[in-house]
């Protein structure tokens, strides 16, 4: 593709997908025309030049070939689905964009949160089914049913093509908001065997995503915390993974090299949030949890008190197993190792089959000089961990125990 | 849009028994809002028979198609504009009835 082409498609993808969705009421023809005007694109603009608004370009081109699409099967089939193509679009205001309905109907409740992830990637990203089959370690058969079941329940079902109402809006925000958090985890830590350890393609896709987001919704703080919560832990990615591909803990990591201007960018967001004066609910603690991280030039700076404060008050928007764990890391730091073991264990029923309950215990018995416990949860946390760096580090902690 | 709204009841865990006026009352207003179609509770499962007329000669058995656990206890035909309506009201009544509600578009 040529370099025009790759910019518009990033650019004006989801806008021409929403907009012809708006139009034609159907997410396949929307899909399959903007694929079509894509390939057009890719072979006459190198040739009459890129037209002066690419974005009306690709849309018009791509109206049309939904319209022969339309003719065509309605030549076939029934005639009154002509009466689709003189729908005239309503005038929209500035929430109601088309690329928000088109997030809201992917990531709809009434779809399996990997049908929302696959069907938001397709869709809204632009990702071809390879790409997204590449990004999952899927089939690209498998990855085609998946979208091609989720268009066919939202058009069976008749899931509307709008943006919900104020008074369901933070719920089904967090269902976009889960889906994207899904694909940014994923690249943060890729659970592969034979893939890298960080995959950047993915964070950086649901990074962009968040930023469309917020620039349709920016009154909503969630996704703002969002936001801020990925470009703070992808600040830090250049850090995370040594020369020798094994996973460097927050503690070691080589602050020199973490991306200042994305540090400054989530400061900033988690600023204008505390500045909003509204309660803030777990992405945007979880981001002020970073943000304290990254304020620190050196782990030994780390303000651990603020860290602890914001934990205890996460654990009251999100009373979850895996929040008490990564609690009790701040309770070691301020502590002692020995306080935060008796919290550690006590999560045992809830998170025995987690890799970080284990490796957490590990190197809290290491801290507490108890070496052959130490070494059993370490090997523990090999067993479960699906991340190639991350058990490349954890092998050599435990190897490292005299 | 019509959808079929399948009310689930579990033998182990059964929804209480005491719903019947709070469910004559959301019908009632399923009826002034113009989503009811049609309602009707069902007989246990025990009372169901099974019909198979597909071969040279029709069999029939006792009993549900298929023994499970959760079953089908009752339904309800609504007519309503899109998903978001018809979960909306399946909310409701998923408390109303104190049981699950299945949400299933006709073609």
């Amino acid at each position: 593709m040529s370099e025009a082409v790759t910019r518009a498609h990033r650019a004006e993808w989801a806008r021409v997908v929403a907009a012809l969705t708006k139009r034609f009421g159907d997410l396949d023809i929307a899909e399959e025309a903007a694929a079509e005007a894509f390939a057009i694109a890719v072979e006459r603009w190198p040739v009459d030049g890129v037209p002066p608004n690419p974005g009306a370009w690709l849309t018009t081109t791509a109206t049309r070939k939904a319209i022969d699409r339309i003719r065509r099967e309605s030549k076939r089939d029934d005639k009154h689905k002509e009466a689709q193509v003189v729908h005239e679009p309503e005038p929209r205001g500035a929430v109601d964009d088309d690329r928000l309905r088109l997030i809201f109907t992917c990531c709809h409740p009434a779809l399996a949160m990997e049908a929302r992830v696959a069907l938001t990637l397709r869709m809204v990203g632009g990702l071809t089914v390879p790409e997204i089959a590449r990004a999952f370690l899927m089939s690209e058969s498998a990855v085609g049913q998946r979208i091609t079941r989720a268009k066919a329940k939202i058009k069976a079902a008749r899931v509307p093509y709008r943006v919900p109402e104020a008074e369901d809006l933070p719920a089904r925000v967090d269902g976009v908001l889960t889906a994207l958090y899904l694909v940014f985890n994923e690249g943060y830590l890729a659970t592969g065997a034979d893939t890298d350890p960080l995959r950047h393609d993915l964070t950086a896709e649901a990074i962009r995503l968040a930023r469309l987001i917020r620039a349709l919704l920016p009154d909503d703080g969630e996704v703002t915390g969002l936001l801020a919560l990925m470009l703070l832990t992808e600040a830090r990615r250049a850090a995370r993974v040594s020369k020798s591909g094994e996973l460097v803990a927050l503690g070691e990591q080589d602050r020199g090299a973490w991306d200042t201007a994305l540090i400054a960018e989530g400061h900033g967001l988690v600023r204008e949030r505390l500045a909003a004066g509204v309660a803030p609910g777990r992405y945007q603690i979880l981001a002020a949890i970073n943000a304290v991280h990254t304020s620190a030039r050196d782990m030994r700076d780390t303000d651990w008190s603020q860290i602890l404060a914001l934990y205890d008050q996460l654990v009251r928007v999100d009373p979850s197993p895996i929040v008490a764990l990564n609690r009790a890391i701040a309770v070691a730091e301020l502590d002692g190792p020995q306080v935060a073991l008796a919290t550690v264990d006590r999560l045992e029923d809830q998170l025995s089959g987690y890799h970080a309950f284990h490796a957490t215990r590990a190197d809290l018995l290491r801290r507490l000089g108890r070496g052959q416990e130490a070494r059993a949860a370490y090997d523990k946390a090999i067993e479960l961990a699906g991340n190639t760096a991350e058990t490349a580090n954890l092998t050599r902690r435990r190897d490292q125990l005299s | 849009m019509r959808y079929l709204v399948s009310v689930i009841d579990d033998k182990a865990n059964p929804g209480s028994t005491d719903r019947q006026p709070a469910i004559s009352e959301f019908n009632e207003r399923l009826i002034a809002e113009g989503y009811w179609v049609f309602a009707g509770g069902l007989a246990d499962t025990s009372a169901a028979t099974v019909v198979d007329n597909r071969g040279e000669q029709a069999v029939i058995t006792d009993g549900p198609f298929v023994e499970s656990k959760e079953y089908l206890a009752g339904v309800w035909v609504w007519e309503a504009p899109d998903l978001d309506v018809a979960l909306k009201l399946a909310t409701e009544a998923s408390k109303v009835c104190d049981r699950k509600i299945e949400v299933r578009p006709f073609l």
